[in-house]
């Protein structure tokens, strides 16, 4: 309305992260580690996967499951936490004003990424072979029968400047380098925002908005190479000209989900009082918007790789379509993230009221880790994967650590960044 | 003359006033036939009582009319009138068809809700606009009360009423 009255809102509240909260989030992590626990005894013992001499010349162990897993979850909860970052700086790349009060909200995610990074790494060489076909030696060794002359081709974008099937130095330093840099931006954004609630005037906000450009640049290219080091390379033969931003969809949905939920939850218990049902109507059309991207992306990759019919490309999704443990998954995937949202999210009223965005936000969570599980484990698993109660409790585990670890970093600052030049415009948002 | 008057109108000057105009206005019981501006006034037509409009359900009816047909022109001509194999596929190989079938649900979604809001809108190419005040265009909000649909009131009521809120003049407007 353009009539403006005053507003007295607290600026100085702070999110209380309170030991029922906490024991709450401990219970799911409780219930998911106990369900993890059971699926790896049920794994060890289960003699059902013993089948030696497969394709790729080897038994099947029980922690190939396990390894897979975390690494499903850590470029799930990696990408969550970065869509974090990357929406808190949009909003001041596009000098956004009605977002303003839920801008820390948006970077608390990234209090995810120093763990995640650690996780990462530490599972990489943990895992190395059992995931990641590429670290074998042999691919690159031409007297090995096993020489692979396709996998040796890139073998370089893995090993460079070492001697390919050594150390992977290059691809190590990516990561190393995209974690940094991440961080680096995160802890920026965070005390930039910090001296403007104690110093307050504009200039923290120009300040903001030429790193958020520069962080944007960087996340350009490092979302699209993470996603073909961490994703993608699983797969090596295989690939994707569109691969990069399609998981940079699939994690742009997740991070907006993520975020409308902790906005919903957030009010829910009486905070951001001027977060109105017009904020959530924004929050509500991205989710909307962006499923509809996600889609787009999933189908051109579909499309263009089904009517072209070219054996190398075609083998991703035969490998899927034609498992007995993956086919369904793909019709949940499509149903759960393109069909439900764009159904239930498409009238005005039901992106302004919390019930229906808790309930799609919540589904798409689960939606877009199925869409990673259905990138890592045909790759790396074969027929022996699928979802059992190790997904399950893997997910609860990772899940809840997250939550806590972003709550907690959230407790520690005003909610509000009270000194924020454009919270009066947040205020008075209307549409 | 007083017969002759069909249309009252109160002219603002400024937009705050303008809205506090209106709640009054209607508040007092007299119906309001429609409210000029030469720029979109935030909040107006919320407090004019407006309904929301139903354009999105036309365009959602357009589009699945679009959807709709082309699936059928699709499978028509792919499964039965000229059937052909093409890389291999089904004569209905589905994933081909729904780049069009997009395509026609964007197009006829966004005509059809072009067509419907001309229509609703009166915005016939062969319409008359009823010009109320040229101001309109430049500086000035015009209240516009119908007369006929105020029978119970008074015309100098009316006029009275929207002195009182903040009308820098009240004018007649009558139209052929």
């Amino acid at each position: 309305m353009a009539h403006h009255g005053e507003h007295h809102y607290n600026l100085d509240q702070r999110f209380d992260f309170s030991a029922s909260i906490k024991k709450s989030i401990m219970t799911v992590l409780v219930i998911g580690a106990i369900l993890l626990g059971i699926g790896i005894v049920l794994a060890m013992t289960g003699g059902h996967h013993e089948e030696a001499g497969e394709a790729g010349g080897h038994a099947f162990h029980w922690y190939e499951r396990l390894y897979a897993n975390l690494w499903i979850n850590n470029v799930f909860f990696t990408g969550i936490a970065i869509v974090g970052v990357f929406f808190f700086a949009i909003q001041f790349a596009a000098q956004a004003g009605w977002s303003t009060p839920i801008l820390r909200v948006m970077l608390s995610f990234g209090n995810w990424l120093p763990i995640a990074a650690v996780l990462m790494i530490a599972t990489f060489f943990i895992a190395n072979h059992d995931l990641f076909h590429w670290t074998h030696a042999y691919l690159f060794d031409k007297n090995d029968p096993q020489y692979d002359k396709i996998i040796d081709g890139k073998g370089a974008f893995f090993y460079w400047p070492m001697e390919k099937g050594t150390f992977p130095v290059f691809y190590i330093a990516r990561m190393v380098i995209f974690f940094t840099f991440w961080v680096f931006f995160f802890n920026k954004f965070k005390k930039i925002s910090d001296q403007e609630d104690q110093l307050g005037g504009t200039s923290h906000w120009f300040k903001m908005r030429s790193w958020s450009a520069y962080f944007l640049v960087f996340f350009a290219v490092s979302s699209s190479v993470a996603a073909w080091d961490w994703v993608m390379s699983i797969d090596t033969h295989w690939f994707s000209t569109l691969f990069g931003w399609y998981v940079f969809a699939s994690w742009f949905v997740s991070g907006l989900s993520a975020i409308t939920l902790l906005v919903l939850f957030l009010r829910g218990k009486g905070y951001l009082e001027m977060v109105n049902e017009n904020h959530v109507h924004d929050l509500g059309k991205f989710v909307f918007g962006f499923s509809i991207f996600w889609t787009y992306l999933w189908f051109s990759q579909f499309l263009l790789i089904y009517y072209a019919n070219i054996p190398e490309e075609t083998v991703y999704f035969v490998e899927r379509l034609t498992s007995d443990v993956y086919s369904p998954f793909i019709f949940v995937n499509l149903a759960l993230n393109f069909f439900l949202p764009f159904l239930v999210l498409m009238t005005r009223d039901a992106k302004r009221h919390g019930v229906f965005l808790k309930l799609v936000c919540s589904i798409l969570l689960v939606g877009h880790w199925i869409d990673f599980f259905l990138m890592v484990q045909p790759g790396t698993l074969g027929h022996n994967g699928g979802i059992g109660l190790m997904e399950v409790g893997m997910f609860l585990v990772y899940g809840s650590a997250v939550a806590l670890v972003v709550l907690g970093g959230l407790a520690k600052k005003n909610l509000i960044a009270k000194n924020h030049p454009m919270l009066e415009e947040s205020y008075n948002h209307h549409i | 003359m007083e017969r002759d008057t069909h249309f009252i109108l109160g002219v603002y000057d400024d937009e705050d006033v303008l809205l506090h105009a209106v709640e009054k206005v209607r508040g007092s019981g007299v119906k309001i036939h429609e409210v000029y501006s030469p720029y979109p006034v935030h909040g107006l037509e919320h407090v004019l009582g407006y309904k929301r409009s139903r354009l999105p359900i036309a365009a959602f009816l357009f589009g699945m009319l679009g959807t709709s047909l082309a699936l059928t022109m699709q499978f028509y001509m792919m499964k039965f009138d000229w059937p052909m194999i093409i890389g291999g596929k089904d004569y209905a190989a589905f994933p081909d068809f729904i780049p069009v079938s997009f395509e026609m649900t964007v197009l006829l979604a966004a005509f059809g809700m072009v067509g419907v809001f001309m229509v609703s809108s009166n915005l016939k190419p062969w319409a008359q606009p009823r010009i109320f005040d040229l101001r309109i265009t430049d500086d000035k909000h015009v209240m516009a009360i119908d007369i006929a649909n105020n029978s119970a009131i008074e015309v100098e009521k009316i006029k009275e009423i929207l002195k009182s809120s903040g009308a820098t003049e009240v004018n007649n407007k009558s139209f052929e």
